[in-house]
């Protein structure tokens, strides 16, 4: 074992993947010599040169696309948008197209896709560098939507995502590229999609996430346990999409109290769904209202470091959120 | 090397007759005249169709049709180019039933689709008529939103390019699609990596309602692929051997050189789909001027004409598209949709 950072593990997953299969190729902005605005496809170029590593011109649309009709043709292409904030452009080949491919051939057709998104906030990002999109694709048949916050999910799960059959929006959290650190396998290994995992087992509360904000509910669980007031489950969905119903509800049946962070907004969030599937399945099991930690409805965080703590769910804000439902 | 070079200046708004070659010339290179005479039984069992469709929807039983009656010369005369070809693919749009049924589906097959009936062989019914794929025929149209096939097909040319296969890719789209901004992206990225895509615009001056006055500037959206670095060439899309000669140049051009675009100027002679009325924005005058233009009535005076076909030929030819015209619609209509069960099927791949 190794440990690595996210993006590292993301690089990994990529270059892995085009050495063993030959249809595999990333295209994006600044993809190529650069290396990707986050290094992602460092070194790429030079190893696989520029028909497999290709700098495209600024034009999302053309970038989700043009990936979109290799994929018909039977390639594996790796689109990056380098932001999420800038993804919009490409959603009607994404929403619109990509997403209706199998379903509207009747299955004759499929797109092999994966689309990396850079998402999320709590990096001074403002409104254009910081958003998240998840509820979008969370919405949308015929996508599968991964968001992992390790770095060897990261690479378990890129994998799978480049050699599945369908578009995969796959969502990686800016802010744990460089801050979350963590064990790599160096053999070859794949995570299924559609798995949940507990990243922390407890009795009391279960609180259920994804991304960066597994790692602030880890704190919070690990200080509530510290003071002795509760015993807390974490559940990171990893998928969002599919979504691992037997998970969360086997969870929330052990503890009866439900909470879920996102920082998404809180309105049609996944958090949304989450709840309503706690009270369609687990009513009985619930001793307590299902609580949210979300981000509040304004577009995004702001620049300004008093407005973007003002809208980030923290450990905080989360251990508070737990301490009411401990007590309820 | 290509003859292909950029034939538009000078020719901003000149009349389509000046540009016609007329039908007055040789077979062009590489035709027989048995292909004239099986393009011309392809046209007429289409525009039988075509007609078909509108007499259903009046009846309540084919809920829209984007009629492509006033299209068929030019779509014929680039599938008879790429047929002749033998490597080529399709990405066309709602308007291209010459294309989807002209490259191989029966009677049958076409009047399922728009009838909404199980065996439709585009999706099954989940899309609007001959919408979807079929791969047997190399056609893939997945919806009808406007200009989102031409990114598709530069990144299926892509794909060729980097399998090895020296398959050419012909995309087809409207005057009104050419604003779209994808299209432009598109044809740049097509432009910058010398893709052998054949864009096709099939320029009938509307968008719905809207004149091309409307939608652009210029008299001519072959003008615009100087902007991309690739040829433009205007083509008269109411001749099918002009249709088919340019496609015919433009394969090879595409193949060693990248990418071509082709407007092909032509009308429509209905309104834009079963669901419009175009008394509301366009002059009866105009109207009944365009229907003097019918390239179905000028293909088959020019097969008379030139003795490729007899009059006895020719209504022999009509006659056995409305037989099996006829065939196909009491077989379609007696036809089941698809089961309700099929609803959750083909979300995912598996
Ligand atoms: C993105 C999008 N916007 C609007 C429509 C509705 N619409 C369907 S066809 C059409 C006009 C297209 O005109 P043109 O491209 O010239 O093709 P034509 O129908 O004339 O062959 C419009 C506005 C659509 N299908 N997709
Ligand atoms: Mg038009």
């Amino acid at each position: 074992m190794a440990v690595k950072s996210v993006i590292e593990a993301v690089r990994e997953a990529m270059r892995e993947e085009m050495q063993r299969d030959e249809r595999v190729f990333v295209l994006g902005e600044d993809v190529g010599w650069r290396g990707g605005v986050f290094l992602a496809t460092q070194g790429f170029i030079e190893e696989f040169g520029p028909e497999r590593v290709i700098d495209m011109p600024l034009a999302e649309a053309s970038i989700m696309g043009i990936a979109l009709g290799a994929s018909f043709r039977g390639m594996r292409p790796i689109p990056e948008v380098e932001f999420a904030d800038f993804l919009w452009p490409a959603v009607n080949q994404l929403i619109g197209e990509a997403a209706r491919v199998c379903y509207g051939t009747n299955g004759s057709v499929n797109a092999p896709v994966t689309i990396r998104i850079p998402y999320g906030g709590g990096i001074r990002g403002g409104l254009f560098h910081s958003q998240n999109v998840e509820a979008y694709f969370f919405h949308t048949p015929g996508l599968k939507v991964v968001a992992p916050c390790t770095p060897y999910d990261a690479k378990g799960l890129l994998k799978s995502a480049i050699r599945d059959n369908n578009p995969v929006v796959f969502l990686e959290h800016k802010k744990t590229y460089r801050l979350v650190r963590g064990d790599v396998p160096e053999e070859e290994y794949v995570l299924p999609i559609g798995e949940a995992e507990v990243k922390r087992p407890g009795q009391n509360i279960t609180v259920v996430s994804y991304g960066l904000m597994v790692h602030y509910c880890l704190e919070a669980a690990e200080q509530l346990a510290a003071e002795g007031v509760a015993d807390v489950e974490v559940v990171d969905l990893r998928t969002l999409k599919p979504l691992d119903t037997e998970t969360v509800l086997e969870s929330v049946k052990k503890t009866g109290k439900l909470l879920v962070v996102h920082e998404d907004n809180i309105t049609g969030g996944v958090g949304s769904e989450i709840a309503a599937l706690a009270a369609d399945q687990a009513f009985d099991y619930l001793d307590a209202p299902v609580a949210r930690v979300c981000g509040p409805d304004v577009p995004t965080m702001p620049f300004a470091q008093t407005l973007e703590d003002a809208y980030m769910p923290s450990t905080q804000k989360i251990t508070e959120a737990l301490r009411n439902l401990a007590a309820y | 090397m290509t003859q292909l070079t950029n034939q538009t200046d000078g020719q901003a708004d000149g009349p389509l007759e000046e540009i016609a070659a007329g039908f007055s010339r040789p077979l062009p290179q590489g035709i027989a005249p048995e292909d004239l005479v099986d393009y011309y039984r392809r046209m007429i069992t289409i525009r039988t169709i075509d007609e078909r469709i509108w007499m259903m929807n009046r009846q309540g039983k084919v809920p829209i049709a984007a009629s492509g009656q006033g299209h068929e010369a030019a779509q014929l005369g680039a599938l008879l180019a790429a047929e002749k070809d033998g490597n080529c693919f399709h990405f066309p749009y709602y308007r291209d039933l010459s294309i989807k049924m002209g490259a191989g589906l029966t009677p049958t097959q076409v009047m399922l689709s728009f009838m909404g009936k199980e065996g439709d062989p585009y999706s099954n019914a989940r899309q609007f008529p001959l919408q979807g794929a079929d791969l047997a025929h190399n056609v893939i149209q997945t919806s009808n939103v406007v200009a989102a096939q031409l990114t598709h097909s530069v990144g299926y040319a892509l794909g060729c390019k980097m399998q090895g296969d020296d398959q050419v890719i012909f995309v087809y789209f409207g005057d009104g699609a050419s604003s779209q901004g994808e299209t432009h992206e598109a044809m740049n990225f097509a432009g910058v990596h010398r893709l052998p895509v054949i864009f096709i615009c099939e320029n009938n001056g509307y968008a719905i309602s809207v004149p091309q006055r409307m939608q652009m500037a210029i008299g001519d959206v072959a003008n615009r692929a100087e902007g991309y670095g690739f040829p433009g060439i205007i083509v008269d899309g109411l001749d099918l051997l002009a249709s088919y000669e340019a496609c015919r140049e433009a394969i090879p051009h595409a193949r060693r050189e990248g990418p071509v675009l082709l407007e092909m100027k032509l009308e429509r002679l209905m309104p834009h789909t079963t669901d419009d009325d175009d008394s509301r924005y366009r002059p009866r005058e105009e109207i009944e001027a365009v229907r003097e233009r019918d390239p179905v009535v000028s293909f088959g005076n020019f097969m008379l004409e030139q003795g490729y076909l007899t009059e006895e030929q020719e209504e022999e030819i009509r006659a056995e598209a409305r037989r099996a015209v006829n065939e196909a619609t009491d077989f379609a209509d007696a036809a089941q949709p698809p089961d309700a069960s099929n609803l959750h099927e083909n979300v995912y791949a598996p």
